[in-house]
């Protein structure tokens, strides 16, 4: 057993439990939660060092050697995970004190934050299709509760939206999984890579692709599959949203670039292009979608959709570059669209609403907040020099590599009017002058309370986007080792199995 | 046995599919059950349906001569009924909770997050 490998599951485990004894004092189950969320951060830094010095890691939970034992194996991709994991985990942990109320803190909101955790790690570290799938449902019990604790209107019908179109992508994973075995005789990834790669039966393998790409696919959410994330996505607390909108979707790309590089590239120029189209229509509809919004929360869910659009647009090229850029794309995004999120939440404290009609006049009463907002907003829609500049510079250029033509014409169209949506955010949230009615000074009483703890958590955001936008080529190199990790998958499979194939 | 057990799979899942079509939310949480039991008996299935004794060989025992069975799908589909039980409590509990807040049982009158 290689601790550096279970210390990412141990320690949201074990933050979950320490917090369920403490059910009684919130205070107390508030600090385990911080502490626990920093300390994962620490783990997912000490794993990524470990796997940028002695590549892929592997390790065998009770002691069976693989393909029959329970694999855990990080390779860089899996390590970056992790780590962005714990980066979202603590800023938004210690934004949680400020922003839940007591009534969701003490019907266990601290416990089901860490498990959601648990569940996001052990999905990057399995090594294991059908413990992804147990991963994936210990991710989806939590978020199921997260989403609907509270019990508001709202809130309820959402998660039932969410609950049930989740439950049937589970259930298509469940028997896709089934099948895959049945198949290939093993559910280990690296076996699985390894007999894939030889087996005669190409329809049938190419069957097992699409259903994981269904299943996949709806908890990415991406074209057409994407209805339950903007039915739900705005309905909790906001720290609930923010934590969901950087890593539950993302999970499934993750999933999705995972086996479609591993184990299904036996048909790549079917399943590949299969991608790019939904690549697109995913970027495109998500963007239009979220032009017709008026609520700061839903013009966000929606751009998540598309943004989802241009993680799978890098697997779908399916070059060194292109995965490389899709690596930075997802970390970037999940740094970016967690912070704007968490933004909505300062503007609605302070103003009161969600929906746009109801806010302005912050670029006067908060000029900082103005431009803390900018940093993200303007990332999101690709301006220099911020991260996502970098990120779509490099996604355009592999598709101008392999000739997609296409596909990079809608990258380009779809981050023009993402400019446009973020725009529209800009205008009427922080330039409009305030609505009649509300006092500029006159925020809702109780709105001075815990600022400080909204505050820190977007500005250390903000600095990590500017970091990511002024040194991409530090985190850039990371990203292309990965790449070549998953596109060359022998030291995956070594680390695996062992050197005896 | 195996054609049989075909057309069992494909009607639950006809069965699941036709509930979760329908407006009514009891009847979409009886979708939800019929789904995840259709992927069980599937995965039933197509692991093959044989009786046989369980693959345990003792250390420098010979391999046993009549069939074994291969006991893994049979723990897949063990782990996914726990799971999937205790997913559809929870969504019963919810069930409970939007027929409570939204007094409506009709899923086309559950539209209060669409505006």
């Amino acid at each position: 057993m290689k601790l550096i490998l279970t210390l990412p599951l141990v320690i949201p485990l074990a933050t979950a439990a320490l917090c369920l004894l403490a059910w009684r004092f919130r205070s107390v189950q508030r600090m385990l939660g911080i502490a626990g969320a920093f300390a994962l951060l620490a783990a997912g830094a000490a794993l990524l060092h470990a796997v940028l010095r002695d590549g892929v890691v592997a390790t065998q939970a009770g002691g069976w050697p693989a393909p029959f034992g329970i694999t855990l194996v990080a390779d860089l991709f899996s390590a970056v995970m992790v780590l962005v994991t714990g980066l979202i985990a603590a800023p938004v942990a210690v934004y949680s004190s400020a922003n839940v109320d007591k009534r969701r803190e003490s019907f266990g909101y601290h416990p089901l934050f860490h498990v959601l955790l648990l569940g996001v790690c052990g999905s990057f570290l399995t090594g294991d299709v059908f413990n992804l799938y147990v991963w994936f449902e210990v991710m989806l019990i939590a978020s199921f509760v997260l989403i609907a604790l509270g019990g508001e209107r709202g809130q309820i019908e959402g998660a039932l939206k969410y609950v049930t179109l989740n439950l049937m992508a589970s259930a298509v994973f469940l028997a896709a999984a089934g099948l895959l075995y049945r198949t290939a005789g093993t559910l280990n990834m690296a076996d699985l890579a390894v007999r894939l790669r030889t087996q005669t039966e190409p329809g049938l393998a190419g069957a097992l692709a699409m259903l994981f790409l269904v299943a996949f696919g709806t908890k990415a959410a991406i074209f057409p599959l994407f209805f339950w994330l903007p039915a739900s996505y705005h309905t909790p607390p906001v720290a609930v949203s923010a934590l969901f909108a950087g890593l539950l979707t993302k999970v499934g790309v993750y999933a999705l670039i995972r086996v479609f590089t591993l184990i299904f590239v036996h048909d790549t120029p079917f399943t590949h292009n299969l991608i790019l189209a939904l690549s697109g229509l995913t970027m495109i509809t998500g963007v239009l979608g979220a032009m017709v919004q008026n609520d700061f929360r839903r013009i966000l869910s929606f751009h998540i959709i598309s943004q989802i659009g241009y993680m799978i647009m890098g697997l779908a090229l399916f070059t060194p570059v292109a995965v490389a850029a899709s690596v930075f794309y997802i970390v970037h995004h999940i740094i970016v669209k967690t912070n704007l999120f968490l933004i909505s939440g300062i503007t609605e404290r302070l103003g009161g609403s969600h929906a746009l009609k109801r806010l302005g006049g912050f670029y006067d009463s908060r000029p900082v907040l103005g431009l803390l907002f900018l940093v993200p907003a303007l990332s999101l829609a690709g301006i220099p020099p911020l991260s996502g500049f970098f990120a779509k510079l490099s996604l355009v250029r592999a598709g101008l590599q392999v000739g997609s033509y296409a596909i990079v014409a809608a990258a380009l169209a779809v981050s023009l009017l993402t400019l446009f949506s973020m725009a529209k955010i800009w205008a009427e949230v922080f330039w409009k002058p305030a609505p009649e009615g509300r006092e500029q000074a006159a925020a809702p009483p109780g709105a001075a309370r815990g600022m400080a703890a909204l505050w820190l958590p977007v500005v250390a955001l903000a600095l990590l986007t500017l970091y990511l936008g002024l040194f991409p080529e530090h985190f850039y190199r990371v990203c292309e080792r990965a790449a070549g990790q998953l596109l060359e998958p022998a030291a995956y499979i070594e680390a695996v199995l062992g050197a005896r194939r | 046995m195996t054609a049989l057990m075909a057309v069992v799979v494909g009607a639950l899942y006809a069965g699941a599919i036709y509930m979760m079509t329908r407006r009514s939310m009891v009847k979409l949480i009886i979708g939800l059950a019929l789904l995840s039991h259709a992927a069980n008996v599937l995965i039933f299935t197509a692991a093959g349906l044989k009786r046989g004794a369980a693959p345990l060989v003792p250390p420098g025992g010979a391999l046993p001569a009549e069939t074994t069975a291969d006991p893994l799908p049979q723990a897949l589909i063990l782990t996914a009924i726990v799971i999937s039980f205790s997913v559809l409590a929870f969504a019963l509990a919810l069930l409970h909770r939007t027929f409570k807040v939204s007094a409506a049982e009709d899923i086309d009158q559950i539209r209060s997050t669409e505006q």
